[in-house]
């Protein structure tokens, strides 16, 4: 088992799990994994059922943070809908309200000008820097370095969502994008702040990757675990750093040329097993894209209005009709879609959730595994239950 | 009885210390409170974040976290607290030790917040458990949750061993279990614990 040329000499066969063959005597032990479990992501609960140490079935219960954001988006105005998207994933708030900005500027032929496109393309960079940082770092964190990679992680985060706060006005939740446009302007000290931090992540991917990459306790624990197949994948609608390690190229930035994405010159990094590490070094890679599409960015970045002036905001009613909005977010196709009945709140409005559907294939993953290995296969899917269960 | 503070500096430079027992009994409950790890929603993020490098919780003496209820003093309510996991939340807090205590972090943990329209948002947790600091925002800074610990050390140092206003652990009238709501026919049942929370009166 090689993944991207990387072999562990030393730890040749190790990395699989020891099959044990069940002798059909003994229980069945049912343990629920959840909703309080220290590596869930929050709240969610896994109902395992085990023969010794190996999972033999495996059912997801969601639903611990229902909290009725498509029912609120029906009864409240388009715009009055935005803080809410922020609060869907909340470790990329901005690349959420992208997703819902394009599906309602599709819905009523919005166009938008071009230092917003370029401004939220910086944006949407850098929400994916800091997500793939913090999801590496509470993989580590499972795989027990407690604390130590997530605070390399942290460190990085904090220097972006600092640029976030000065831009926005918060930290996390950023509520920045509007319908043919962006909010406010960026000063050009910010432009100069984000210059600086974007030269820096180099060094941060760099220094990640010396400590993590070939580390014989991560290889161990991830070559060749929680395998996914690419029909399974496709099948199952994965998208998103999780269907490019399993090695299907379908990146929503490619292939639907949103925004201003056909610009930029970047590569796709695709796995080839599928595995944990595959999922890890796609990030990683993903990453290091990230950086020169910002370069990129930063480099041409127009002067210019960043909203558009005939944009209507004051008795926003679009005309009936619908719409699905989507793009790359840094867990997967994160889309939005919106019917429209002429009235100024949506008809009906759906989110259609990277991280949910990822989820669905978790048992497929997971059995045959050892339970130890569950939570490294869970924490490799990336998930945030705010956007899971809504 | 608090010692006078002129003998005790004077006794300090002799190498002698002077203290009270309840002194000495709130200075180390309020100087490790350890947090339960418990995420519940976005808020849970900044708490993480509270104990990173940057802010490090651990200058308070509150930076480890322990999973495991019996071992925290302090619950951190991080987020929307819905109605499927409200149950879950008093039985956690039922299983922690005395002395326990509550920060109510967010406004979706103080009210409901953004998402008190939603049909299955509990409208606060201090419904069912009693909460000690709240502290407003969605989510709030890092900072704030500092001046939430600050808050609640303060609170510590001011309580009496005896007599009002002592702690609920030397309190014997106090109650130790609190009652786990259960769903009933259209939403939670009991909807508050009568002994927590008493629906407030708008005085016109």
């Amino acid at each position: 088992m090689s993944s991207f040329g990387i072999k562990n000499e030393k730890l040749a066969g190790w990395n699989r799990p020891p099959v044990f063959e069940s002798d059909g005597e003994g229980e069945l032990l049912e343990v629920a994994m959840g909703p309080h479990h220290p590596s869930t992501h929050g709240v969610f609960r896994m109902d395992v059922v085990l023969d010794g140490e190996r999972v033999i079935k495996l059912k997801p219960v969601f639903g611990y943070l229902h909290r009725n954001h498509e029912q609120l988006g029906q009864t409240q105005s388009y715009l009055a809908n935005m803080p809410y998207t922020d609060r869907l994933d909340y470790f990329c708030s901005l690349t959420n309200n992208w997703a819902y900005a394009l599906a309602v500027e599709k819905l009523v032929g919005q166009e938008v000008p071009e230092r917003a496109e370029y401004l939220r393309v910086i944006l949407a960079e850098l929400t994916r820097v800091q997500n793939h940082a913090s999801t590496i770092g509470f993989l580590l964190q499972e795989m027990g370095a407690s604390g130590t990679p997530l605070m390399y992680a942290f460190r990085e985060r904090e220097k972006i969502l600092d640029l976030f706060e000065s831009l926005t006005g918060s930290r996390m939740m950023c509520n920045y994008m509007r319908f043919g446009g962006c909010r406010v302007d960026a000063s050009p000290a910010w432009i100069e702040a984000t210059r600086k931090v974007v030269a820096g992540l180099p060094a941060f991917v760099d220094e990640f990757e010396r400590f993590l990459m070939t580390n014989e306790i991560l290889m161990a624990r991830c070559q060749g675990i929680g395998v996914l197949r690419p029909d399974l994948a496709v099948n199952s609608g994965i998208s998103g750093p999780m269907l490019r390690a399993s090695g299907v190229n379908y990146d929503i930035r490619k292939v639907d040329h949103y925004g201003i994405y056909d610009r930029f010159k970047f590569r796709v990094p695709l796995g080839d097993h599928g595995d944990i590490y595959d999922r890890y070094m796609v990030r990683m890679l993903e990453m290091r894209e990230s950086i020169s599409i910002l370069n990129q960015a930063l480099k041409d970045l127009p002067a210019g209005p960043v909203m558009d002036p005939k944009a209507k905001i004051r008795n926003f009613r679009p005309k009936a009709g619908e719409s699905y909005g989507r793009i790359e977010a840094p867990k997967g196709e994160l889309g939005f879609y919106l019917i429209s009945d002429g009235s100024p709140n949506p008809y009906r409005y759906r989110v259609r959730p990277p991280s949910f559907i990822n989820l669905t294939v978790l048992e497929d993953m997971c059995l045959g595994s050892n339970v130890a290995d569950v939570v490294l296969i869970f924490g490799s899917v990336d998930i945030v239950l705010g956007e899971v269960d809504r | 009885m608090a010692v006078d503070e002129k003998l005790k500096i004077e006794l300090g430079k002799q190498g002698v210390m002077v203290t009270t027992i309840q002194e000495l009994y709130n200075w180390g409950r309020r100087s490790s409170i350890w947090p339960m790890q418990f995420g519940l929603a976005c808020c849970a993020i900044e708490m993480i974040a509270t104990t990173m490098a940057r802010y490090d919780l651990a200058r308070f003496g509150s930076e480890v976290f322990r999973p495991s209820p019996r071992q925290a003093d302090l619950m951190i309510i991080s987020g929307t607290v819905t109605k499927k996991m409200a149950p879950q939340v008093v039985r956690l807090y039922n299983q922690m030790a005395e002395p326990r205590y509550v920060i109510a972090m967010g406004a979706c943990a103080i009210s409901g917040g953004p998402f008190k329209q939603g049909y299955n948002v509990l409208k606060g947790i201090d419904r069912y458990i009693p909460v000690d600091v709240h502290i407003p925002g969605c989510p709030p800074r890092p900072e704030a949750l500092i001046q939430a610990f600050m808050t609640l050390q303060k609170k510590i140092d001011e309580q009496h061993l005896t007599g009002e206003g002592r702690p609920r652990h030397l309190d014997e009238q106090a109650p130790g279990e609190f009652q786990v709501p259960e769903f009933g026919e259209h939403d939670l049942d009991p909807p508050s614990n009568p002994g927590t929370w008493t629906v407030p009166k708008i005085i016109q």
